[in-house]
């Protein structure tokens, strides 16, 4: 049943991404002051929000372990997680590239670009936690309080460092058609971001599975 | 018994293991040396960049000395299983945990006091214009740092790889603590009040500190009890 | 009347694996249970729960009707486990004070003087517990855990690794303690020790109860008929 769900939803992304980028590429004209480059904004902006609510679903899974007790929410979780760690990194080398060409240099510490190396680095520590301890139940308790812990930072890193510096482009009012375009991205990278959590969460079912058949075979023993 | 003496309890007894064999703090003590006259390799202490790099250069010693007091906070325990000794006690996880924190807290804040004269010594500055501020300001740093530290110390205190995984937690976390006392540090040692300009950073590190010492208070006992 | 302690349909899950299944005990104050099995068999697994160092998966452990993690029950319940959990750099009497402080004893300098005595071990009372030899930390190990005179007592493999004296002392004091009705519960591998304390005796094989009741005396007389009766055929 989640397989079917998994191709459906694969097919669906492939022709939304087909339409869009006819979109992005063809229809909506060079913008004033950046040329063709300012495109890449309509992959990059929308990493970012992809991450951001993969992360927030990471840290609802989180609580709902620490409550609950059942392994599956830190299935989800782990699974989420590394999904948007891949979408944050995304939405750093598309901002990095744009930055090379319009600004001329790969990277400046400025505020948004710092928060999300921070968050990176967070939630990479988050996964390399998450990998290094063997047995299940554990595993999943520490995750799970160490990721809140990561998420309650998340804004604070985001409103100090924002203090700190900027020299990011400020939010600015788009045209209509150009945040359509925006919007219709955003869904479908959502949508592909279900998928590579779907992919995660059956490789991470599996794994369990095969730990729990060890464990009776050694019990055995 | 009632918490706060749970919690004293606790507290007298870290210290009083650490000081009597002072493997953490001596190693705290060398390494911050160290890294004062490595910095002073890698920048040239003229006058004016002394004062501007001042806040981060005392934070960054202040961080990686520390995390080696830190890190043997809970990790102490494990020796002849006596966190299990604890966790049996009728001692609530927060006692344990603030116990282990103040204790914490003032090897970490002896550490400082030494490492300021030497610095002072090293760098050719007076940093003690504006004392006071400074010291609340040290002490609302170092205690941000020493929640993270403690807190993560309980977090990985049975995992395999517990050394290489506190540094790796704790610093990207503290991040926010870590700039509002560099911003705040940097501003005092150059001698200017508290002003208006710099409360906003004083905002964050109180707010910082409120909000982990809360979470951690929350988290403790279920993190510890298997 | 209440039991000591009870387990009521406790199971406890690493993972996915069931390493308790479906744990009903009941233990009358005054009775001392020795727990039997197999390694791998769940007696750690089970006492750790008993004494509030894990949650059950599912089910519920009680001790006098409440809670195994409450604060008040902790303070009457005595755990000596596989370490010896006194630090080595405080010295006896530091180390029997700051536990008689936890557990919120009147008066834990006397307290401590008191254990120390009865273990051998006044006249190191200033020793550093890093320069004892093993017996001794076995013996002050037996003091920390009965300092509070606690009502329940849960002892994992307490017999192991133990020298004469310590035996001695441990066996004197768990006496002493039946007879004043203390409940206890201890998992064993020395079956001659434990069973001639013992008044119950419960056989945990591969996280299931398999037998669960009075200690006979074709027990004391063979050991092994447990184990060929009810324990595992392979």
């Amino acid at each position: 049943m989640r397989e079917k769900l998994m191709y459906f939803l694969g097919a669906v992304v492939a022709i939304l991404f087909v339409r869009n980028l006819y979109v992005i590429l063809n229809v909506l004209p060079d913008e004033a002051n950046q040329g063709a480059m300012y495109r890449i904004m309509f992959f990059h902006i929308p990493s970012w929000w992809t991450a951001g609510l993969a992360l927030m679903l990471s840290a609802g899974t989180s609580v709902a372990y620490l409550r609950t007790g059942k392994l599956k929410y830190d299935t989800i979780s782990v699974s989420v997680t590394e999904v948007a760690v891949v979408f944050l990194f995304i939405g750093l080398t598309t901002g990095m590239i744009w930055a090379r060409i319009i600004w001329g240099i790969w990277w400046t510490w400025d505020a948004r670009l710092t928060s999300a190396f921070v968050c990176v680095l967070l939630y990479g520590g988050y996964l390399i936690l998450h990998n290094g301890i063997a047995e299940p139940t554990q595993r999943a308790k520490i995750s799970a309080a160490f990721n809140l812990f990561a998420f309650a930072d998340v804004p604070i890193v985001w409103y100090s460092i924002r203090f700190w510096r900027t020299q990011h482009p400020q939010p600015m009012t788009l045209p209509p058609d150009m945040w359509s375009a925006l919007l219709w991205n955003w869904l479908t990278l959502i949508l592909l971001m279900t998928i590579f959590i779907l992919l995660r969460l059956r490789q991470e079912e599996a794994r369990r599975d095969i730990d729990g058949l060890r464990r009776l075979v050694h019990a055995h023993a | 018994m009632s918490f706060w003496s749970q919690t004293a309890t606790i507290l007298m007894k870290d210290l009083r293991a650490e000081l009597r064999s002072k493997e953490a703090i001596n190693a705290s003590f060398s390494f911050a040396l160290v890294i004062l006259l490595l910095f002073s390799f890698a920048f040239d202490p003229s006058e004016e960049t002394t004062r501007e790099i001042s806040g981060g250069l005392l934070w960054i010693v202040f961080v990686f000395a520390g995390a080696l007091i830190l890190n043997r906070s809970f990790a102490r325990e494990l020796p002849n299983d006596c966190l299990d000794a604890l966790i049996a006690a009728p001692l609530p996880g927060s006692a344990l945990f603030l116990g282990k924190a103040l204790a914490n807290l003032a090897l970490l804040m002896a550490v400082e006091a030494v490492c300021f004269p030497v610095f002072g010594i090293f760098y050719n500055v007076n940093w003690t214009r504006q004392f006071w501020p400074l010291l609340l300001v040290v002490a609302l740093g170092t205690w941000g740092f020493t929640v993270i530290g403690t807190m993560f110390s309980a977090l990985t205190v049975n995992i395999r790889l517990r050394e290489v995984m506190l540094p790796l937690l704790v610093y990207p976390t503290m991040i926010p603590c870590l700039m509002s006392a560099m911003k705040l540090s940097a501003h005092l040692v150059g001698g200017e009040p508290l002003d208006s300009d710099v409360m906003v950073w004083m905002k964050f590190l109180i707010g910082f500190d409120v909000i982990y010492t809360c979470l951690s208070l929350m988290l403790v006992e279920m993190v510890l009890v298997g | 009347m209440t039991p000591a302690v009870a387990a009521e349909d406790v199971w406890k899950y690493y993972g996915d694996y069931p390493a308790l299944r479906e744990i009903k005990l009941a233990v009358e104050p005054g009775s001392c249970v020795a727990l039997l099995g197999r390694n791998g068999a769940g007696k750690t697994t089970l006492l750790r729960i008993i004494a509030g160092f894990s949650k059950t998966g599912k089910g519920r452990v009680s001790i006098f009707g409440k809670d195994a993690r409450d604060t008040e029950t902790r303070r009457r319940v005595g755990v000596l486990g596989h370490g010896i959990s006194v630090y080595e750099e405080l010295t006896a009497y530091e180390n029997l004070m700051l536990f008689g402080r936890l557990y919120g004893l009147e008066n834990p300098a006397r307290s401590a003087m008191e254990w120390l005595d009865r273990t051998g071990l006044a006249r190191v009372r200033d020793g550093l517990v890093r320069e004892f030899s093993r017996g001794m930390r076995q013996r002050l190990a037996v003091a920390r855990a009965f300092l509070h005179n606690p009502e329940v007592l849960l002892l994992d493999e307490p017999f192991t690794a133990l020298d004469d004296r310590a035996i001695a002392v441990l066996q004197t004091v768990l006496r002493e303690a039946l007879a004043r009705r203390c409940t206890i519960v201890l998992s064993t591998h020395q079956l001659r020790e434990a069973l001639e304390l013992a008044t119950h005796v419960a056989l945990l094989t591969r996280g299931s109860l398999a037998y669960h009741g009075e200690r006979t005396a074709e027990m004391l007389s063979d050991p092994g008929w447990l184990y060929a009766r009810y324990g595992e055929s392979s």
